[in-house]
């Protein structure tokens, strides 16, 4: 099931074209990666899917229904990246206000931050005001707010930035947990080890478009040129050959690319015909840090203001 | 509405807890009454100052009649004086009535300025007992003459009686009304400015804190920027009430303790301050408490808590749009705020120059326009108003109310992501009138 449909939505600002005609839809349950350079337009997109903006053209679907911005808040939620707390409030207060203003009673929220205040070791926050708290801690207490009022969508934007890796680990552990537990996670960040470690499914935007969609595996492939890593110890000028071509060439190892249409296995023979002895090979897929790097070069990596009629 | 309420909630009960609304709300009070009594203070200590003076040369005229004030004047017929030895003689100034010429001009030598006040006062009493001589002269006898100024001294009263619709006759009271419409344009005056401020910094907050996103994705703008208004409206209240409660017990607690002759000069005093604001309203109001009962209090204070909240929520929300668009400088609201407050000012210029003619041309449109009725309209209601402008003024700050609202909701909607960048009026124009 698609908890999330976006259909050619469009929002123009007054100099620039935010987001330019961008579809795509989200299944339940899987973290999903949004993914661009800076100005991209991925913040302008999460708020028309949260309902801070509302989207000049296009349509977007919620849980297969048209998105009510007044009511369906109570389904999602968001951290966004410029976040903060109120600093003079306290703690508890606090977390207690937010979960009242996602519609939960006040009784069901009270036992639900008592929950996630217990499992991140917060319980003795409760009477402390947010300008007592650490960076660190503060992203934890955004954290809680974010998902307390059990979400179906949760949007993180950069959840991890400012987090050492402790902290880090514990917010990923929970990210799994609440994607296990049915819930889906649209996950905004640049940071590219991230995204393949953690989603399944992602989204690059660039100047306002889609420029890539699939899931991590597909996208990889997509973009595979055929090199391969074998592990044996070799000399250069045994290497001569139509088959392949070296790219690098190490005492213990070698980063092939096939040529025309040759095979692995035309590879493997070809080794073991000069009876050399291979300790390893395999596929060297490029990573997302790689393809994003090539798919955004090239382009103006800033995006210049331009005079909208 | 449910989220409007929570919003406002939130607003009150931080605000009221703040120690600086405990402070301003307890410390208030005290200091203005303070001020009001330590000023009478100050004022009777400095009129106690005696002046003796000796008068040399008297041709004859004056001796007789030329009487000062047991409190601030004495005159001591002297001949041995001149001068230059008075002070040695404990006198403070030696006024020498020799007058050669036809001026009418005599010379009083002191060693210290005597001060407008003294010169006036002397002159005075030199023209009465001057007066007193030439109709002696005339033939009348001072017997007579003191029992006539004794009889006519305060003998008539004027008093202004109005002819209703109805053609009855009612009894008015000038100085009753000047006191209540200046006193509640004063303080609704004060208040716009405070509150507007207040509600101004607290749209800040969600921006300086940078929570702002978190919380538009949960509420509606619209509703927390209501939600916030009416919570601060809710304090302004709060606060208000407290100031009159903690301002009557105070001053009854001090017409208890403290000699009648100072509050007396406090009431005194009071009346030359017009900022005195809420205790000098309270005074005042105990002052007059017996001719008080033929004005219509109900109507008064209905007009008041009406015209109090519907000139805050008119202004307010302009001044949360302001609050939207400005970062965490404040310098940047002054430039901003200054077409907002121009009006306040203005009406607040119109009311206290046109008072006395609360049914002026002016003051008639001025009570009509919801930038400046709150202020004025207030100013004309003890005096009495046709209830087809009442009602005419109240819709139209009801509907201006609704306009500026809706105006400034859309103007905070985007205003309140923006960071790093104030918005220019021609960026606010357009958010205001762009299809959302």
């Amino acid at each position: 099931m698609n908890i999330l449909e976006l259909k050619n939505v469009q929002k123009y600002f007054s100099t620039q074209k935010a987001v330019d005609d961008i579809s795509f839809t989200i299944e339940q349950g899987s973290i999903f990666g949004l993914l661009g350079p800076n100005g991209a337009g991925k913040t302008t997109l999460l708020r028309m899917i949260t309902g801070i903006f509302y989207p000049d053209n296009g349509e977007i679907f919620l849980k297969n229904r048209h998105f009510d911005p007044v009511n369906d808040v109570r389904y999602i939620g968001y951290m966004p990246e410029e976040r903060g707390l109120y600093k003079k409030m306290k703690i508890g207060e606090q977390a207690l206000y937010l979960a009242q203003l996602k519609g939960l009673s006040r009784s069901d929220a009270m036992k639900k931050i008592k929950a996630w205040f217990i499992k991140f070791e917060m319980e003795s926050w409760w009477n402390k005001k947010v300008e007592d708290l650490s960076k660190g801690m503060s992203q934890k207490l955004q954290f809680v707010t974010t998902v307390l009022h059990e979400p179906e969508l949760i949007i993180l934007d950069e959840p991890f930035s400012g987090l050492d890796p402790v902290n880090a680990n514990l917010i990923k552990d929970e990210i799994f947990n609440l994607a296990k537990n049915g819930s889906t996670v649209i996950f905004s960040t640049h940071r590219m080890e991230q995204v393949e470690e953690i989603c399944d499914h992602i989204v690059l935007v660039n100047k306002g478009k889609k420029i890539l969609d699939g899931s991590v595996a597909d996208v990889k492939n997509q973009f595979k040129q055929n090199v391969y890593r074998l592990g044996a110890s070799t000399n250069a000028h045994n290497l001569m050959t139509y088959i392949f071509e070296v790219i690098k060439h190490q005492p213990n190892e070698l980063l092939l690319k096939l040529l025309h249409d040759s095979t692995t296995n035309d590879v493997l023979k070809f080794f073991i015909s000069q009876d050399i002895q291979i300790h390893s090979f395999n596929e060297v897929l490029p990573t997302l840090n790689e393809i994003f790097i090539q798919l955004v070069e090239g382009t103006p990596y800033a995006r210049q203001f331009e005079k909208m009629n | 509405m449910n989220k409007i309420w929570l919003v406002l909630k939130r607003e009150y009960i931080t605000r009221v807890r703040n120690k600086t609304f405990l402070l301003s709300t307890f410390l208030l009070p005290i200091v203005m009454l303070l001020f009001i009594f330590g000023s009478a203070f100050f004022a009777m200590s400095s009129k106690e100052k005696l002046k003796k003076i000796a008068v040399i040369n008297d041709p004859g005229t004056f001796r007789a009649n030329l009487k000062g004030d047991s409190a601030s004047l004495i005159f001591d017929f002297k001949d041995n004086i001149d001068s230059t030895n008075f002070s040695t003689k404990g006198y403070d100034a030696v006024l020498n009535l020799n007058n050669d010429s036809a001026s009418r001009k005599f010379t009083i030598h002191s060693k210290k300025q005597l001060g407008i006040d003294a010169q006036g006062l002397i002159e005075s009493t030199l023209d009465r007992a001057y007066e007193i001589n030439q109709l002696q002269k005339k033939g009348i006898r001072k017997e007579t003459l003191d029992s006539i100024s004794k009889q006519s001294k305060g003998a008539f009263k004027v008093e202004n009686r109005l002819t209703t619709a109805q053609g009855k006759s009612q009894e008015v009271n000038a100085q009753l009304n000047y006191g209540v419409g200046f006193g509640s344009g004063i303080l609704i005056y004060i208040t716009m400015f405070i509150f507007g401020a207040m509600v101004m910094r607290g749209v800040m907050e969600e921006k300086t804190n940078r929570i702002a996103e978190v919380i538009v994705s949960s509420v509606k703008p619209f509703q927390l920027m209501m939600g916030k208004i009416l919570g601060i409206a809710a304090v302004g209240l709060t606060q208000f009430f407290l100031w009159i409660v903690l301002i009557l017990v105070l001053s009854t607690a001090i017409g208890a303790f403290i000699p009648h002759e100072l509050v007396q000069q406090a009431g005194e005093v009071n009346k030359n301050i017009p900022m005195g604001g809420s205790s000098a309203m309270a005074m005042k109001l105990m002052d007059v408490k017996q001719t008080a009962s033929n004005v219509n209090w109900s109507m008064i204070i209905t007009c008041f808590i009406f015209y109090f909240l519907g000139g805050y929520l008119f202004y307010a929300s302009l001044f949360a749009a302001i609050g939207s668009v400005i970062n965490e400088d404040p310098q940047e609201a002054q430039s901003l705020m200054l077409p907002i407050t121009m009006p306040i000012i203005f009406a607040f210029i119109i009311m206290t120059s046109n008072l006395n003619t609360p049914d002026s041309t002016i003051m008639v449109w001025a009570s009509m326009i919801p930038f400046t009725s709150p202020i004025v309209m207030m100013a004309r209601i003890p005096s009495g108003v046709p209830w087809q402008q009442l009602v005419v003024s109240m819709a139209l700050l009801i509907a201006g109310f609704l306009f500026t609202t809706w105006l400034a909701a859309k103007i905070y909607r985007t205003g309140i992501l923006m960071y790093g960048k104030k918005a220019s009026w021609k960026e606010m124009f357009k958010w205001a009138f762009r299809k959302s």
